[in-house]
């Protein structure tokens, strides 16, 4: 690994103040992801700037009904905290879904939205990639794609966004709230990861010097949860997931929310099949119909034509699991 | 840092990973290095009782914890269960298993509840080339209850 100067900041303040003061400094969490690129030398920060020691690894109740939950909570812990599986179970299934159970147990919410692609010509150092290295062309375009994106891509980039996590805080509509030394911002979390355009080595909103500090959740939906297809059982990243909450009255839609992964470069929240849906009748024809329009404007290449209909099978099956869950409550 | 029980002085640079400073300057090879890179679980260690891979975590990261390896918790009924039940056959992940399998018996609410495929998929983070995944969960399901 390259060497570079180690920062441990005292409180938020030192920790913004820290990155303000020099360019090309990087937050460090659970190091579950930039750590492994720092050794492959795909990050090479000069300066790191540890902020695990900082006072965010708290979850707390909103008046309202809401949560907040600090940046620094781990993965794990989020999971199982009891507000989360009761209220939020898409949230605890999805990062359940992810990963395994010690990169959990380090993993932070704020680098899980931080987290790059799993796009293998973005790791391979002697592979075109620009994401990696801006205009040096993308390899992964008539390469390999079992793993790439069918939605919200470009001529630059077709990597898809790994996280679990945030596919289901995009269906919660989570806000996230960043701070510098410029002050506090919050940002939907929708809004928070971008689209590559011709410029996919950016990929959020945040500015360089802004720090996670907690993401919030409004009061939670219907009945929700969190379905994932891989090409194995388990720690293996998605090929489709779907997050889904529902609630039907006398047979029609009175809310949905629906988010995919595994298929976009940013966690992909299903306007349309929503639109389609709401108000409309809770039949597995009606989710279907919702699905293709949404799956309408992909691009598929060879190696990813198949996620279409994967996608679209695992949005009506989540749906009527959570019809099911409906009944039965 | 406390390592197995024992308080060490280390000086490391903060580029050194826990394994490294584990392995290399302590001398405790307990931990494997199998990916260097968070995917085969080799290298599971306790870090305050909590499995993590020392591979991906910076030393320094580490330094006021209390980091328990394979040699930190011999003799262990875990151990002589692999052994029972064939639980490997090369041996090379087995410090990871075991120390992965205390932390998971932990984070479970009712171990001796747990079924093969809960075993499975919570153990899913350690990975064992020889394929000795039956025997491993045998020894596991055998300790939990």
């Amino acid at each position: 690994m390259r060497p570079f100067a180690y920062v441990k900041p005292a409180d938020v303040a030192e920790a913004v103040q820290a990155v303000a003061t020099e360019p090309g400094a990087k937050f460090l969490g659970g190091g579950t992801n930039l750590v492994d690129l720092m050794r492959e030398g795909i990050e090479r920060p000069h300066t790191v700037v540890d902020v695990t020691g900082l006072p965010l690894d708290e979850v707390h109740e909103l008046p309202g009904g809401g949560l907040r939950i600090g940046a620094l909570v781990r993965n794990s812990v989020l999971a199982a905290h009891p507000r989360v599986r009761t209220s939020y179970p898409v949230l605890s299934q999805a990062i359940l879904a992810g990963a395994s159970a010690q990169l959990r147990n380090m993993a932070t919410v704020g680098g899980n939205l931080l987290q790059r692609t799993r796009c293998p010509y973005f790791y391979d150092l002697a592979a075109a990639c620009n994401k990696r290295e801006p205009g040096a062309g993308c390899d992964a375009i008539g390469g390999f794609t079992r793993s790439h994106a069918i939605l919200g891509v470009s001529d630059s980039c077709i990597a898809t966004h790994p996280s679990d996590m945030c596919v289901a805080l995009a269906a919660l509509d989570a806000v996230v709230e960043v701070r510098s030394v410029r002050g506090t911002r919050r940002i939907p979390l929708v809004d928070f990861h971008v689209l590559p355009g011709d410029t996919p080595h950016v990929e959020t909103t945040l500015a360089a010097d802004e720090l996670i500090t907690a993401v919030e959740l409004p009061p939670s939906p219907a009945p929700s949860r969190y379905r994932k297809v891989r090409d194995r059982a388990s720690y293996a990243f998605a090929l489709v997931s779907v997050a889904a909450a529902l609630e039907v009255r006398d047979g029609t839609v009175a809310a949905v929310r629906l988010a995919l992964g595994g298929v976009a470069p940013k966690p992909w929240r299903a306007r349309e099949a929503e639109r389609l849906l709401l108000g409309g009748p809770a039949t597995e024809e009606a989710f279907r119909q919702a699905a293709d329009a949404e799956l309408a404007p992909a691009t598929a290449r060879p190696g990813n034509a198949f996620k279409s209909g994967l996608a679209r099978a695992t949005i009506t099956a989540t749906l009527r699991e959570l019809i099911i869950e409906g009944e039965a409550a | 840092m406390r390592v197995n029980g024992t308080d060490e002085k280390l000086d490391v640079e903060p580029w050194v990973s826990l394994l490294d400073a584990l392995r290399e300057r302590l001398g405790v090879t307990g931990p494997k290095k199998g990916c260097d890179q968070g995917a085969c679980g080799a290298c599971t260690v306790l870090a305050d009782g909590v499995r993590i891979n020392a591979c991906l975590a910076l030393a320094v990261q580490y330094a006021d914890k209390e980091i328990t390896t394979i040699e930190g918790v011999t003799p262990h009924p875990l151990q002589e269960a692999f052994v029972r039940h064939d639980g490997f056959q090369c041996g090379y992940c087995t410090s990871g298993q075991i120390c992965s399998a205390i932390g998971m018996l932990n984070e479970a609410e009712d171990p001796a509840a747990l079924t093969d495929a809960e075993i499975r998929e919570r153990m899913s983070g350690n990975l064992c080339r020889c394929g000795a995944y039956n025997g491993i969960v045998e020894a596991i399901k055998e300790v939990a209850r």
